[in-house]
């Protein structure tokens, strides 16, 4: 029998994976369907002409475009194990700080392949944001208090993803004695059962964003020609 | 206990307008405290220490900052007149829309108006294909929202008011009557809203304002 929920994906993608994580939360079955990105199908042209990108959440035929647009309809659709916190003041807090990590999360990608001068400047300004969510992050738990939420899925990526670009990159955003807050989220944040059995496989994730990040550095400083 | 409730804008700022216009869609009392960007207040510079920009709502003393998270934030805290729809999946639309038009729109827009001459050509076709897709989004609605002004017709409002403002001074034509007839329509009933009325900038001052700005944009850019 078909399942009502599918997800569209890409093994790399933490937006993708924010979304998987959700669902899990949840309980909700559903059947993950992994995309080429590289070679998009009619299928993901068919359900996401606008952009194009992964992920895509179907429900019932309804689409869902936008992970934290997706997660936030999961959280409206399936109540139990609550994502977003009650109270509007701290739900708004939580979007505020999504959305700021994603803004974030290119910044230390653009740290990978930049050089010079506007690489130490991405080092810098990821540096300052990791400052302001060490802030936000405080003694608490998990962002939102004593459980697992909305924010550390949408700031999951740094769980993960982050480490994966400082190798790449070779380049140290977060120092554990800079950030004791972070280092101690990260770590009860892989160890929580959905979250350490729905990661992607390391190494290759660091072969698969090396490549990539080479092709970035040749394509913005492409190698002077002989005339 | 009374409701302490204020808002940091400008007159001219289209993400502080729609904070405005939703205050006033939901009938709220609220202090209004206008800024000048150029001098920024200390409160403003407390309040939103990240970005120091405005909109900043201030209830009860404590900040909420970003246009579209205030307006969720609104829409959660006084229930009538809701902005969003009820349904979830209706929620995740007008949520993907607003997006579309911070996030696609609105830096296509600047590039617009910022771009090269030979470049401004290929921007501007860029810029006709994703109004035409927000137009089909309308599909024989009065408004994004249906039959009233919702969401995504709040956050729009930079669309029906300031990109036409832009538009006339640099020139560039992009919503015409011609082109986008649904958009064109919309706009006019959108305009014609009293509420909304209150929440748009003066036209000749908001007309003086922008040319002003672009002036001082190209003097900065001239070579020397």
């Amino acid at each position: 029998m078909a399942k009502e929920v599918k997800l569209l994906g890409f093994w790399t993608s933490p937006y993708v994976y924010r979304v998987e994580w959700a669902l899990k939360l949840k309980g909700v079955d559903y059947e993950y369907l992994e995309e080429d990105i590289f070679n998009k199908s009619t299928r993901l042209l068919e359900l996401n002409p606008i952009h194009k990108k992964v992920p895509v959440l179907v429900h019932d035929k309804k689409v869902i475009l936008e992970s934290h647009v997706i997660l936030e309809y999961i959280d409206e659709t399936w109540e139990q194990n609550p994502l977003l916190p009650k109270d509007p003041r701290e739900r708004a807090m939580a979007r505020f700080w999504a959305k700021y990590g994603d803004e974030k999360l290119l910044s230390a990608w653009k740290a990978t392949w930049l050089k010079g001068e506007e690489k130490a400047k991405a080092v810098e300004e990821s540096i300052e944001a990791l400052e302001k969510i060490e802030e936000e992050l405080k003694e608490k738990k998990y962002f939102e208090g004593e459980g697992i939420g909305y924010l550390d899925l949408a700031l999951g990526w740094i769980a993960y993803w982050l480490p994966v670009m400082e190798k790449v990159g070779s380049m140290q955003l977060l120092k554990e004695e800079k950030f004791p807050a972070i280092t101690s989220w990260i770590s009860k944040f892989l160890s929580h059962p959905v979250i350490k059995d729905k990661l992607p496989p390391w190494d290759e994730l660091v072969v698969y964003f090396d490549e990539k990040r080479e092709a970035r550095y040749n394509s913005y400083y492409p190698k002077q020609r002989e005339n | 206990m009374a409701e302490e409730l204020k808002l940091y804008g400008t007159w001219v700022s289209p993400f502080s307008r729609r904070v405005e216009l939703a205050l006033k869609l939901k009938g709220i009392p609220y202090e209004y405290i206008e800024e000048d960007l150029h001098n920024k207040s200390p409160d403003l510079i407390k309040y939103n220490p990240i970005h120091q920009k405005v909109p900043v709502l201030v209830h009860n003393g404590k900040p909420i900052v970003e246009s579209l998270v205030i307006l969720e934030y609104i829409d959660e805290t006084w229930k009538n007149n809701p902005i969003l729809p009820q349904d979830p999946y209706q929620r995740a639309l007008a949520r993907f829309w607003a997006k579309f038009i911070e996030e696609k729109i609105l830096p296509l827009a600047m590039k617009v108006t910022n771009s090269e001459e030979k470049e401004k050509e290929k921007v501007v076709v860029e810029m006709f294909q994703l109004m035409k897709v927000l137009e089909g989004e309308l599909n024989g609605k009065d408004f994004f929202g249906g039959e009233s002004i919702g969401y995504v017709d709040i956050v729009a409002t930079i669309i029906a008011v300031w990109f036409q403002v832009t538009q006339e001074v640099i020139g560039v034509k992009i919503v015409s009557e011609e082109k986008f007839p649904v958009l064109f329509k919309w706009i006019e009933k959108l305009k014609s809203i009293d509420v909304v009325k209150e929440c748009i900038p003066p036209r000749d001052k908001h007309i003086t304002y922008v040319k002003a700005r672009i002036e001082a944009a190209l003097l900065k850019s001239a070579p020397n």
